[in-house]
């Protein structure tokens, strides 16, 4: 067994016991980005010498004395749209190739105050938009489980380099699928919090009432180590919930008796592959056999999700996108006659194709004469369907599905067709267009051998009831186990 | 045809928080380029806005002396355009829901008093600066993020002179409630007019332009009297309005149309995600309404009614607090309200306007002004003596009892002092005095004159006049 093998409470385990150290576990995962990363391509940036460096600064304080946290010495990796002081931090865009913030994202002032090591930044699709990691300026991310096909995205980079085992753990960002999509891909565990309850500042916006950084890690018990790190109340980031944080790991409880479980029909219907759906409906067995209440009902409006998250998320992303400009940082075109010029040359040449047409697209919706029948209807829908999510919650403890109509395609399947593209969130769009927690688990194979991930949407702060059912779907069977790469 | 003006005002104002509205740094007037800055109000990647409460304070306290409705609940959008001096390509503004609405302010134009309506007050933030040089545009970011409230009033006003009046008090009451230091020349107060003209007793507005860059009182008259009068030379040309915005240029006297209608921007405002809605309780906004200092209209009419001064000067010294802080001090010790107004009203004022300095920039405290007045009613100075100490009280700021002390200014009024003055006098200038003797009645005032002038103006005129003629009296 490896150390760049072992889950991060299983590194923290043998740190304790001083029987590694930070510094070796370090080495170990370099070594093997070093090995197979050329053929994953999951970072962007690699933090060699300085991650060292760091990794022999803490061990010195894990030799003086306690653990300071159980990430005391474990390496992770960001995806590259979380800034880090001094480490540059490029979104996988041209724009920002060579953009080095000069301060941390909170999160990674988290990470670094709990004396985790960063070893590098990761790939994804350009400023988080896309599902297949095809949008990165740098290269793609190919799958662990078969290299002919995409990781999923937008993080696709942070749960290829887990699944990979190329990092202890991963944070990466979710706006409509984009943490729990890739995790289903890639056969990781992946995240999305409620809204509000990991900070976004230093988070480089795609859609700001939709964004939300979450982890990506080997098990469920990481996942819970993790959110103890990232989450709490940010007075730099003004849609913070400011009030009680619980501990999750104390969520970790094999044990999912009584739990009222709801399956929505529209998440089984058309579109569905029929292996993923057996993958999940043999989950529900699992989970019921277990002392579950399972049962499917009706989730209204599901099918207006995907247009109205497009339309509200690409408005929010083209005034969130329109910094980039060529005048203060990044890329700036070569040459250009006139201002306008400059912004017109800049912004073309900066972007790739998928970012352009969401940002031609959020232009649109917002122009007088049309706010009203797009945004303004898609900010109603919005409304309608967190309605929707209430009443379920009345109901259930948590909403059970799948993550993605299939498993991970081949590359270039869906590149030229970016509605098929879109319609691939459908299951994960709502989770955020209400802005609720959605834990993803692996929940099987299909013949292939690709990995299937099992969505649970929990009510709003919710994380702890998915963290107890995912932890006990976790213990009692052996989907996660299976090595990839 | 007679033709009317319709005026509107949109007026920005830079409010005084010590820090900007969404981050910390400093909102200070000047500095180095690019001093008063950070990754957010530069707007670096990944960077978030926090509200700074105070601006919201401020505008309520704006609000509330406007008799503004306040919002329970308002929110804030993004304007999206793209110029460099904008760096996150949106300004953060509010766009449907205002904290204030629905106010009003009375002003006065030649003895008749005009309600003019707000339509509202919302806060937004401030953009950079562009200095040009030879080869390239340079940007200063310091300004941006600073915060303003923007203030527009229904156009109500038909005159340059109302205008002037509205601007006048509106300046006076946001310095009364300490929210803008409303330095017109540093950009702290800007104005934006907006203006039609309609032939007399029509209802209907005719189209109206927008004039910008007015950087004065003056030149906003000026813009209103010119833009007047070009409107109406088009129609009576037979043309027609074009709705644009134009730009006032004061040094010719003239404007220019900077874009029409259809070349406006399309805004694209939407609600900003990253912040959340204002919402202002009713006991902050009791709290606030508490802390309202008393405003200029009713600091007028106490001026009146207490110290009984004329309308006039009730007006021109509450038309600044800084001025009326002045008079009430000078007046808390120097009871004589009017002598210390004419003080202002005369001497101080004309001084000011001579040396084109501001009010806030009188060199001496309002005690000073009270000590030189106590000092001529007491009769230990006279009033010409008065007026040279005053020059040297502004020019040197000291106070008139040391500048009296120091230069022996007192009156002399000791007759046995003054006895060899007189007969000085009379020596030297036996010709008037023949001329006195003979009927001519004026030599006298020019044998008093005489006798001032050897005590440089310290002699006691009456007592001096009262011993010429004493003196000539004897020798008949």
């Amino acid at each position: 067994m490896q150390l760049y093998e072992l889950t991060v409470h299983e590194m923290s385990d043998l740190l304790a016991k001083k029987k590694t150290s930070a510094v070796e576990i370090t080495k170990s995962f370099l070594d093997r980005i070093e090995n197979i990363d050329s053929k994953v391509g999951s970072y962007i940036s690699v933090l060699g010498e300085d991650a060292v460096k760091r990794a022999m600064k803490v061990q010195k304080e894990i030799d003086k004395g306690e653990m300071k946290t159980p990430l005391s010495g474990i390496p992770v990796a960001l995806k590259d749209n979380i800034c880090t002081d001094g480490m540059r931090t490029t979104c996988a865009s041209k724009m920002l190739q060579n953009f080095v913030p000069p301060y941390n994202a909170t999160v990674s002032k988290k990470l670094l105050d709990d004396n985790a090591i960063i070893i590098g930044k990761l790939n994804m699709d350009e400023f988080a938009m896309g599902g297949s990691n095809e949008n990165s300026y740098f290269k793609p991310v190919k799958n662990p489980w078969d290299l002919d096909r995409v990781p999923g995205g937008s993080s696709g980079g942070s749960a290829a380099a887990v699944a990979a085992n190329l990092t202890g753990f991963a944070l990466g960002s979710d706006t409509g699928g984009s943490i729990r999509q890739p995790a289903s891909f890639c056969g990781v565990v992946g995240m999305k919090p409620t809204y509000g309850t990991v900070s976004r500042f230093g988070l480089i916006a795609f859609a700001s009432s939709f964004d939300q950084i979450g982890p990506l890690t080997k098990d469920v018990t990481d996942c819970a180590i993790v959110l103890n790190c990232i989450t709490g109340y940010d007075p730099m980031d003004s849609t913070s919930f400011k009030g009680e944080y619980p501990d999750y790991k104390k969520a970790l409880i094999n044990d999912v008796k009584g739990i009222k479980i709801g399956i929505p029909k529209q998440y089984l219907g058309e579109g569905l592959d029929s292996e993923v759906k057996k993958a999940v409906l043999e989950a529900v067995e699992v989970l019921k056999k277990l002392g579950a209440q399972c049962e499917e009902f009706s989730l209204p409006l599901t099918e207006y999700a995907i247009s109205a998250y497009y339309i509200i998320s690409s408005a929010e992303a083209s005034s969130n996108l329109a910094r980039y400009d060529g005048i203060k940082y990044g890329f700036r075109a070569d040459e250009f006659s006139d201002l306008l010029d400059l912004y017109k040359k800049t912004r073309s040449e900066g972007f790739g194709s998928e970012v352009k047409r969401r940002i031609m697209l959020g232009t649109f919706s917002l122009s007088s004469g049309y706010y009203e029948d797009y945004y303004k209807k898609a900010l109603k829908v919005r409304t309608l369907i967190k309605k929707s999510f209430d009443e379920a919650f009345k109901k259930y403890d948590v909403i059970l599905g799948p993550t993605a109509p299939t498993t991970a395609y081949k590359f270039g399947e869906k590149l030229n067709s970016p509605i098929d593209m879109y319609v691939g969130d459908i299951y994960t769009v709502s989770v955020n267009v209400a802005g609720l927690p959605g834990l993803v688990i692996p929940c099987g194979f299909d013949k292939k051998g690709l990995p299937i991930g099992l969505q649970l949407i929990g009510k709003a702060f919710g994380e702890s009831t998915l963290l107890k059912v995912g932890f006990t779907f976790e213990q009692n069977t052996n989907y996660n186990k299976k090595a990839s790469i | 045809m007679e033709y009317e003006v319709v005026i509107g005002l949109e007026v920005h104002v830079e409010l005084s928080t010590r820090s900007k509205i969404y981050c910390s740094c400093a909102t200070e007037f000047g500095g180095q380029p690019n001093t008063h800055t950070c990754p957010i109000c530069t707007g670096m990647p990944g960077v978030l806005p926090v509200l700074n409460v105070k601006v919201v304070e401020y505008a309520i306290r704006a609000g509330l002396a406007t008799n503004c409705h306040i919002a329970e609940f308002s929110k804030q959008d993004r304007k999206n355009y793209f110029y460099p001096d904008l760096p996150k390509a949106f300004q953060t503004s509010q766009y449907d829901i205002p904290i204030c609405s629905n106010g009003y302010i009375d002003i006065e134009v030649e003895g008749k008093t005009k309600r003019i309506g707000i339509t509202r007050i919302h806060i937004e933030e401030d953009a950079g600066k562009l200095i040009h040089g030879d080869d390239a545009a340079l940007i200063d970011y310091n300004r941006c993020g600073v915060p303003l409230i923007e203030i527009v009033s229904e156009p109500d006003m038909r005159s340059a002179k109302e205008v002037r009046a509205y601007l006048e008090n509106l300046k006076a009451i946001l310095e009364y409630i300490d929210v803008s230091d409303c330095k017109m020349q540093e950009g702290s107060l800007r104005a934006d007019v907006n203006i039609s003209v309609r032939p007399v007793g029509q209802k209907e507005f005719g189209t109206r332009t927008e004039m910008k860059n007015l950087n004065s009182f003056k030149a906003i008259a000026r813009a209103i009297e010119g833009e007047a009068e070009r409107q109406i030379q088009v129609i009576k040309d037979g043309r027609v309005i074009v709705q644009q915005t134009r730009r006032w240029d004061d040094a010719k006297g003239m404007s220019f149309a900077m874009r029409n209608k259809e070349q406006a921007h399309d805004y694209r405002f939407f609600p900003e995600p990253d912040l959340m809605p204002i919402v202002i309780d009713e006991e902050w906004l009791e709290e606030i309404k508490d802390s309202l200092p008393e405003l200029p209209q009713a600091r007028k009419r106490r001026y009146i009614r207490e110290f009984g001064l004329p309308d006039y000067d009730a007006s021109i010294l509450t038309g600044s607090k800084v001025l009326a802080d002045f008079f009430e001090k000078a007046v808390k010790k120097a009871s004589n309200a009017k002598v210390v107004s004419n003080w202002i009203m005369g001497e101080l004022l004309k001084i000011l306007k001579e040396k084109e300095m501001e009010v806030e920039q009188i060199p001496f405290p309002g005690e000073y002004l009270a000590k030189l007045v106590l000092l001529i009613e007491k009769g230990t100075i006279s009033g010409n003596i008065a007026k040279k100490i005053f020059e040297k009280m502004f020019s040197q700021s000291k106070d008139p009892e040391v500048i009296v002390k120091e230069e022996g200014l007192e009156v002399v009024s000791d007759e046995g002092v003054l006895l060899v003055v007189v007969n000085k006098v009379l020596q030297n200038n036996l010709q008037s005095v023949t001329d006195y003797r003979k009927g001519k009645k004026k030599a006298l005032g020019f044998l008093v004159g005489q006798a001032m002038k050897e005590t440089k103006g310290k002699a006691d005129p009456q007592v001096v006049n009262k011993m010429i003629k004493e003196e000539l009296g004897k020798f008949k």
